[in-house]
């Protein structure tokens, strides 16, 4: 269904376009991040777009009553994520967007603030799928291990986690979310490299973002997200959003799910650590070992030059 | 002012709290009956739109108002402007609201009859026709992202009809000073939702029958005698 609609959409003037950036057959150049789902497929003389698909939730659609109703989830899931999903299609086949990974979409687009057209679509998408996967049939209670261990050093308690996370979802005025994130920009200043890192410097954070906007674009791990557009609850609560979000975290929260993504992006941050300490010595080395070379010399060997 | 005759209109007396005599809100009351507006607009949305929605922010607008007054007496600067955010939210919200309800009438009472004489003259010359001017405040309001107003306003300086939106819940004026608002639709999601759901273009097409044109001309006619 959505495919051919995909094929019809690319016009000959945007075959053309990709075709001159080299892509050829059906060989599959995309970079995808795990999970992310993506169909390639062919539209139009052999050009090759990668259409964002939808992705159902991990349960089924009544799997989370009576907190968060079916009737929420099929217009929720199957109108409204559903037509970010077909509108951010439209928006990029033939584009150089097509076959980008939809976070790099999302940042691109983000253009520092001043958003191109795509960006609603494209933030919605990924915003909806991380939301569906922040809640679980039987969710709620309390986390554990090393994420409640940086709970209570960041916050003081879970408790005041909870009331800072709810007072953030109630005054976001308008549509938006609420999110807790793992910050791990050292020091929070752009240009400059914190010259004493310690593990203080990566911490959790609770912020709120309008309409479209996550914490992707300022670069940080987004860790749990509640949605606070009144489509996300006003069949279930009306206009109460308070007593929503406290539904939210008392019976839908996963916390397995947020353990496993403080995993990734603490996993993430040592990593970017690394690269970030080998560039720093290889630019040293280069200043002072430009001519050493290591090789190694076989004695046997008639290249070796030792005699 | 206009706009402050509109405010307390049905409001109690004033409160006074404090030296200053602070002046507070209350939720005004509607020209019809929750359910007059019916098919385009249910009862259901009707009775919490008014009820729960605009008294939430009248009664947040009195709390921030309060606040704003004990800040300013102790001469304390930075809160002062911290409020301002949820000053503009929750008054732009009282005031936005209470333009809304009178600019919708039953149909028995009017709603949805053009406008005549003057206005209807007014949009003719900026738009070409009536046709014309509601698909494009219905596209505009279709196309708004998140929540917002999409307005039908009077530029005074240049003598004028202008579409525009705004986001959340900012007033017409923010857009610019000398607009005067004639009809505003909210396109918030609580404004149509249990009824259209998430087919935004369906409550706009429906609004129109219990549009109160007969209030837009009294406006008008206010700003061009």
């Amino acid at each position: 269904m959505a495919a051919s609609a995909a094929a019809t959409i690319a016009t000959p003037l945007q075959c053309g376009l990709l075709s001159s950036q080299g892509f050829s057959g059906s060989t599959r150049i995309l970079q995808l991040k795990k999970n992310e789902k993506r169909s390639v497929r062919k539209a139009c003389r052999g050009l090759i777009t990668a259409k964002i698909d939808l992705s159902p939730p991990p349960y089924s659609l009544d799997a989370l009553e009576p907190h968060m109703s079916r009737e929420t989830f099929e217009y929720h899931w199957g109108k409204h994520h559903r037509a970010y999903v077909d509108n951010l299609n439209k928006q990029i086949v033939g584009t150089e967007l097509d076959l980008k990974p939809l976070e790099e979409i999302i940042v691109a687009t983000y253009n520092k603030g001043d958003l191109l057209p795509p960006f609603n679509n494209a933030a919605q998408v990924w915003n909806h799928d991380f939301f569906w996967g922040s809640m679980k049939p039987g969710g709620g209670g309390e986390p554990s291990g090393e994420l409640l261990r940086l709970i209570k050093r960041d916050f003081g308690s879970f408790e005041v986690f909870v009331n800072e996370f709810k007072a953030a979802a109630a005054t976001q005025f308008g549509s938006g979310w609420a999110w807790l994130v793992y910050k791990a920009n050292r020091l929070d200043v752009g240009n400059a490299v914190n010259p004493r890192p310690t593990d203080e410097d990566k911490k959790l954070a609770i912020v709120k973002s309008p309409n479209a906007v996550n914490p992707l674009v300022w670069d940080y791990s987004p860790l749990l997200t509640v949605d606070v557009w009144e489509h996300a609850y006003y069949l279930d609560f009306q206009n109460r959003r308070p007593d929503y979000v406290s539904t939210f975290m008392e019976k839908l929260v996963s916390w397995d799910a947020v353990s496993a993504r403080l995993e990734a992006a603490m996993a993430r941050a040592a990593e970017r650590e690394k690269e970030e300490e080998m560039k720093k010595t290889e630019s040293e080395d280069n200043l002072t070992n430009s001519e050493a070379v290591e090789m190694y010399l076989d004695p046997d060997s008639e290249d070796s030059e030792a005699t | 002012m206009a706009l402050r005759t509109l405010i307390t209109r049905k409001a109690l007396r004033p409160v006074p709290i404090g030296f200053r005599g602070l002046q507070t809100f209350s939720l005004p009351d509607l020209a019809y009956g929750y359910g007059d507006l019916e098919p385009a607009i249910s009862g259901e949305i009707m009775q919490i739109h008014h009820q729960k929605h605009h008294q939430a922010y009248i009664t947040n607008y009195n709390k921030s108002l309060e606040q704003l007054d004990a800040a300013i007496s102790k001469g304390d600067a930075s809160a002062v402007v911290k409020l301002q955010a949820a000053i503009k939210f929750n008054g732009g919200g009282h005031v936005n609201h209470s333009i809304f309800w009178k600019n919708l009438a039953p149909i028995s009472e009017g709603g949805g009859e053009p406008p005549k004489s003057t206005l209807a003259m007014a949009i003719d010359n900026n738009f070409g026709s009536l046709e014309a001017l509601i698909q494009k405040m219905n596209a505009e309001g279709a196309a708004l992202q998140g929540s917002g107003w999409v307005w039908l306003g009077l530029d005074k300086e240049f003598k004028r009809l202008v579409i525009a939106t705004t986001a959340n819940q900012d007033p017409l004026v923010t857009v610019g000073p000398n607009l005067v608002p004639l009809l505003g639709i909210d396109v918030w999601e609580h404004a149509y939702y249990l009824q259209y759901k998430n087919v935004r273009p369906d409550y706009l097409k429906n609004i129109w029958k219990v549009i109160n044109w007969k209030y837009a001309s009294e406006v008008f006619e206010k700003e061009n005698p």
